[in-house]
This record gives structure tokens, sequence and C-alpha cells, in this order.
């Protein structure tokens, strides 16, 4: 069926909850297009021979493929299509940085805005997640079995992938729920709980079996997986322990991790009335930070009732990391961006007088200093240097350090062999292998804090790997 | 889920319960804590492993009726279940090398010093044990500290059971008298092992303190239960729960121990309400 181009230079916009309302509600910003602006939005697919934007995806999605079933209208085509590269279409529409990835090389960015990818992508997947039933497909058992360690994005693709080639597959998860970052770190308004859960169904109904409440490296050892019967074991055990600055103040009452921060709201539900887990309900708060972790715990605090929230960011808005959808939406949520701003000191109460006041040891304000951009460092990026004498207090009640993490030790300290590298990332070859035969890692495990799409690139490519190495055992 | 097997209360606002959780059980150590979650939308609560049944796969927990969620455990009756319970998490008590100790248990901090108590015990260890109270109505597992412990001095604020003052006393004591203690290992009220800390400084024996933060994940992803140690920053869950006492910041941690003092205090009461509801 031809179906005729749509050559409008510009993306139809995404239809967004209005930015006063939602700055008081947890839904979902993003409404997502419906039937006819997907129609409308596939037709601008000029579904080239070479396709760039396929080289673009870390995962490799068949885009103009999937892009052609839309614009037929086999929404269900078109998922299957997407299905094959991804186990987590819902998630991927959403959370992917799509303007420096796919998007970035589409020829119909040249003369105007790409095509919008992502917003496909997540029509597609909602839609099958709305109207098709029935279980996947899955191939006949090969007999052989492989442990997922993390049930983050890395975890579930591995699973994905490994179950849809035959394997009987594990996943054991150290929460008490399934889906790691997608969980408790990315916000519901952002990505909707439930939508993590459907594509965690999704994965069930193929077989993969999930256990939550096991700490790999405490509750069982990687050695003991393979004692049980594993063949071969992937790590994506997620980045784990948050950096804090070292400046004066940070264990002051109302200094937050974004991870704690978020965990609380998101995993715990503490945006909830009547929630069992505490949060605190600041009026003036500073997040440090400028990646998409930043940009989700400042408009976390604007939901939970803060007045004015602060991102404080060092260098300036042309390096800030955050996906730029995030920083938009921010923008119009009145989040204020201090950048070129540094943080040398959190600031506290202290009452000499009377050290039963229940105000002591909570957070007042947060010391800054202006910076600007020096010479450029080893990786091309200027250095922020610090302006004498540019000192200046923020009055906050509350802080929330945005600034990244390191990996989590617990399995490198009770895993034997397994080499790390300096900053405590697991060492891998380029198909995810480790020091250890048969244990495969990737995600923020390797990495450090990256993105949802850079960790299933590595689920995906491990879970060849694995693959590959089983069959040929 | 998770079932409790077997359910006692110990004294009025302390409980006893052995939970089965197989794979936690085959691992789990004296030091160590488990974190559980007792229904669907119940928050995650730190609590340190008081001992463990390795043959019938259960870990005995104690805790004391403080807040909205363990007096939702505490409502708990023999056979229901819990909604979570993983473990073991932190370290375990390091024991090696040590030839004599004196452990020091407060209030219900005693149920974790149990077994670190019948460890070094059963690792022929002379343990000699102080245990306090604020009263004897208070008083927990006096028949088991005795059965592992080569000494056993209790005290209670009020004097109603063994000596009347506060657990640094006898500790102090015992020290001028020339005890030769390895180490000394004290666990209870921060208040507690901060004077426990003060009081063996001067002497040079060195202290391992339990310490027992706010904390949601335990496996060192949140960062809440961060405190300062010889001035750098650690992960209770991670690299504790024990520290060198003598290095622990504890005004710090009893000031971020108070973050939701009046969240607590609010959560409790709208419980007891609705405990009062039931009852009419």
């Amino acid at each position: 069926m031809a179906v005729k181009k749509n050559m409008s230079p510009k993306k139809n916009p995404m239809p967004v909850q209005d930015p006063e309302v939602r700055a008081h509600n947890f839904d979902e910003v993003a409404l997502g297009y419906d039937e006819q602006t997907a129609l409308d939005e596939a037709a601008r697919c000029l579904n080239c021979k070479n396709p760039s934007c396929v080289t673009g995806c870390p995962v490799r999605v068949h885009i103009p493929e999937f892009i052609a079933r839309t614009a037929e209208g086999d929404f269900e085509g078109a998922y299957q299509v997407i299905h094959q590269s991804s186990s987590l279409p819902a998630v991927c529409g959403r959370v992917c940085p799509q303007e420096t990835q796919c998007e970035s090389k589409c020829v119909r960015g040249i003369k105007g805005e790409p095509v919008g990818i992502g917003r496909l992508e997540r029509f597609v997947a909602d839609w099958h997640n709305t109207f098709a039933s029935g279980t996947p497909v899955t191939p006949a058992p090969n007999g052989h079995r492989v442990a997922v360690v993390g049930s983050g994005p890395s975890g579930l693709t591995c699973a994905g992938d490994l179950a849809k080639a035959g394997y009987a597959v594990t996943v054991f998860e150290a929460l008490h729920v399934a889906g790691g970052v997608l969980m408790y770190g990315i916000p519901e308004f952002r990505l909707p709980k439930r939508i993590v859960q459907k594509e965690v169904d999704t994965l069930k109904a193929m077989g993969v079996e999930i256990r939550t409440n096991v700490v790999i490296g405490r509750t069982v050892t990687v050695d003991e997986l393979f004692e049980d019967g594993y063949e071969a074991v992937f790590i994506g055990s997620g980045a784990g322990l948050p950096n804090f600055m070292g400046i004066p103040g940070e264990s002051l009452n109302g200094v937050y991790s974004a991870n704690e921060f978020l965990t609380r709201s998101n995993l715990m539900k503490a945006y909830r009335d009547g929630s069992a887990t505490p949060i605190m309900h600041a009026k003036h708060v500073a997040v440090v930070g400028g990646g998409n972790v930043a940009m989700d715990a400042a408009r976390t605090a604007r939901r939970l009732g803060a007045e004015k929230v602060y991102i404080v960011y060092r260098r300036s808005m042309d390096e800030l990391p955050a996906r730029r959808e995030e920083v938009e939406h921010a923008m119009e949520e009145e989040i204020e961006f201090r950048l070129l701003t540094n943080p040398t000191e959190i600031l506290g109460y202290h009452n000499p007088e009377d050290k039963r006041d229940p105000k002591n040891g909570f957070v007042t304000g947060i010391r800054c200093v202006r910076m600007e951009l020096g010479e450029p460092d080893a990786r091309g990026r200027r250095r922020p240097v610090t302006i004498p004498g540019s000192e200046f207090d923020l009055d906050v009640d509350c802080v929330v350090m945005s600034i990244g993490t390191s990996p989590n030790p617990l399995i490198k300290t009770t895993t034997e062999g397994l080499l790390v590298n300096d900053h405590g990332g697991i060492i891998v070859n380029e198909d995810g292998l480790t020091s250890r035969e048969a244990v495969y890692a990737g995600g923020d495990a390797v990495t450090g804090a990256a993105t949802v799409i850079l960790a299933m690139g590595a689920g995906k490519t491990a879970a060849a790997a694995i693959d590959n190495f089983l069959k040929n055992k | 889920m998770y079932r409790i097997v077997h359910k006692r209360a110990l004294n009025p606002t302390v409980v006893m319960m052995d939970i089965e959780a197989p794979l936690v059980a085959r691992k789990a150590q004296a030091g160590q804590f488990i974190i559980l979650r007792v229904d669907e939308d119940g928050e995650r609560i730190p609590l340190t492993v008081a001992g463990v049944n390795a043959d019938e796969g259960t870990v005995k927990i104690i805790f004391q009726l403080v807040g909205a969620t363990t007096d939702a455990l505490g409502r708990k009756s023999e056979g229901d279940s819990i909604q979570d319970f993983v473990g073991p998490l932190g370290r375990p008590t390091e024991t090696e090398g040590l030839h004599k100790v004196c452990v020091v248990g407060g209030g219900v901090g005693c149920a974790i010093a149990l077994p670190v108590a019948q460890k070094l015990h059963d690792l022929g260890c002379e343990v000699h044990t102080v245990i306090g109270f604020r009263s004897k109505d208070l008083l927990i597992l006096e028949d088991e500290f005795r059965a592992c412990s080569d000494r056993l001095t209790i005290m209670t604020d009020d004097g109603s059971y063994g000596r009347q003052g506060v657990i640094t006393v006898p500790l102090k004591e015992a020290i001028e008298a020339g005890e030769a203690y390895d180490e000394v290992i004290a666990i209870g009220p921060l208040i507690m092992m901060k004077f426990v800390a003060a009081t063996t400084k001067p002497y040079g024996i060195k202290t391992v303190v339990s310490m027992n933060p706010i904390m949601i994940d335990g496996t060192g992803m949140c960062g809440g239960c961060r405190l300062t140690v010889g001035g750098k920053t650690r992960f209770a869950c991670v690299d504790g729960p024990e520290f060198d006492g003598h290095e622990v910041d504890f005004d710090g941690a009893m000031t971020r121990g108070g973050m939701y003092r009046d969240f607590e205090r609010h959560a409790r009461e709208a419980g007891c309400n609705l405990l009062k509801q039931e009852a009419n």
C-alpha cells in the first residue's frame, strides 16, 4: 500500500499536560500521539535505502520498517518489528535521548526536524499494550540455564533476548519489585510504573523467571549460581553508591542523594498521601547536578510542593547533559537554572543555647561560588574555574546531590577473579565478557552512570555473546 | 511471602519472631541485618539478625514496638506471612584473633548483642557481658546471655533488678580491675554506645559499635544510611553496620536519626487511632 509522504519540515508536536497543572501532580507529562497524528508523522519517513537512523540506535531497531508498518496502519506489525530488537519498547519511546541517537541521523533533520521516531515508538508500544492480546511466541527450550543479576534495563534486555533464543532465564533482583532504575529512579510523571510492569509481565509470559529479594553477593554468590546449574551469568547490577561532593554540611538533615530522594518517591510512593515511607516536603530545594537524574529530582521536588527549585550546575547550558525535552519541561515548570555555579558548603541550623531545639541539624541554605569556563580539558570540555570572591548563599531547606554514582562493590568483593577498573566498574571486552569465564556484565555496573538505552545495548550484546558461547560449548 | 513460624513476646514492648527465609538463613551471621516489609504498601525497615536456625531455614528477629511499621509487624500472628524479607545485608561481626571480649548490650540492642556473644563463646573466647535496661519488666534474654557468658552483669536504671546504674560503671570497674579485653563490643541506643566508646578510649581498648541508621535499600544504592566515621562518609549498609566506636560521629548520627521524627509520630498516632476504631 502506497502512503503519501508528508513533507512538512516540522514534527507533529507531542501533546502534554499544561505546565501549571502538571507541576502539582505525578501523572505522565507527555500524553502520546493519537492514531491520526501517528499516521501523519509516520508518513514523514522517507524509508531510506541505507537508513542511518538504525546506526544511531544502540539496540539497532529496524526503524524504517516499523515506521512503514505504522504508516500503513499496521500498528501490531510495527510493534513486532520493534520487539525483535528491543525488549522494552514502551520504555525506550519515553526515556531514550533520541535527539542524540536515531533522530540525530535522520535525513529529514537536515532541512527541518527529524521524524519523531521516539514518539512513534511510544505510540506503537502503547497501542500494543492496550489492544494486543495473546502471549508472545517463544521457541522450544534449548535446555540451557542463564542467571541474570539485576532487573534494570540491561538485565531485562539480556533476559528477553536469551528467552527469545530458548534459554531458561532467571533474573535475580535485590529490591522487592523488578525494574531497577525504571522503578526506583525514573519518576512516574516521565515513565508510569504500570508501563514498566507491563514490560516485565511480557518477559514473564516469555518464560523469564524473576526472583525478587535476592541480593547477589550476599544472599547468593556468583559462584553459587554456577553450582546451582546456571551455565552463564550476566551482571547488570547498576551503578549503586551515590557520590557526594565532600563539602561541609553534607550530613545535615535535608541533604539527600538523588537516589534516596527518588527511591523514596518512586519506589516507596512517598509522594502519595498516607504512604508509610516519609519524604521531606521542602519549600526551597537546590538540586546539584545537570543530568537527567537532576531534572527528575528537581521536578519531583516541585510536585511535592516546593515553591522554589534550583538546578545548581557548574558548567553552562551547552554542557548540560540532560535530555533536551527534560530541560525544556523543567523550565516550563519554573525550575530555576543556576548555571556556572558550584556549591562550596551546605549551611545548617545550630542553636548553641538549646541542644534540644528540633531545628538543630537541618539545612538552612547552600553557599555557592560563580564559575567561568576556562581551557578545554583532556576530553575537550571547557573546564569550569572558580571566580574568586563570588560567593553567595541560596536559602533552601533541602539539597539533593545528583552528581553521579560509583559502581556497587558487593559483587566485586564476593566474586574471586572478577576484575574492576580504577572507578570500580567491571572490566569487560567488546562482547561484555568479564575476566571470569562465562560471566558477562553490562550497564552502569560497567560504565558508571549512563543511559537506559546504553545499558540495554550492553545487555543485548552480552545476550548474543552468551548464546554464541553456550552453543559452541 | 515469608511465614512467621514462631512468635513470642519478650516483654510488653519487645517481640521475637522466627521468619521462614531459607536462603537468608543459609548465610546470615552475627552482626548482619535484614530488611523487611510487612505488607504491600509498607516501608522497608532494617532489623539486625538475632539468630538463625539453618536446619529449619528460619531467621530470628527481635524488635521493639516503636513506630507504625513495628506496630503492624507486632500485630501479625504465628502462621501469618510478611511481604518481603531480604538479606543477609552488611558485614558479619569480625571475631578473628579475639580471646577475651566484653559484650555490652542496652535495651532491645541486647537482641543483637546475643548472637555476637554466642558466636564468641562458641569460638572459645572468654566473654564478659554487661546488659542494661530501664527496669526489671523490660529485661530480656537473661537465660540466653547467662548460657554464653563467663561473667554476666545486669544493670537497671531504677535498681529493680541486678545493680542500679548505667552499664559504663561495671565496664570501667572491670577495666580498672585489670581485665585485659581484646575488644569491647557495644550494641544499644546511640547515647549508650557513645558513652561506652568514651569509657574505653582512655584505655586504648578497641571498641566496636553497631549502627542502625535510617535506610531504604540496604545494598549501597540510596546513601541514606551514611554516617561520618573518622572524618569520612561511610555507608552503614555496605561498610558496616559495625564500626570503630572511637571514630564514629555519634552526635551527627543522633541528629540524622531525628530526620523524620514528626512524620513517625504522626504515622504512629494514625495507627493507634485505627486500633481504637478496631476495638469499638
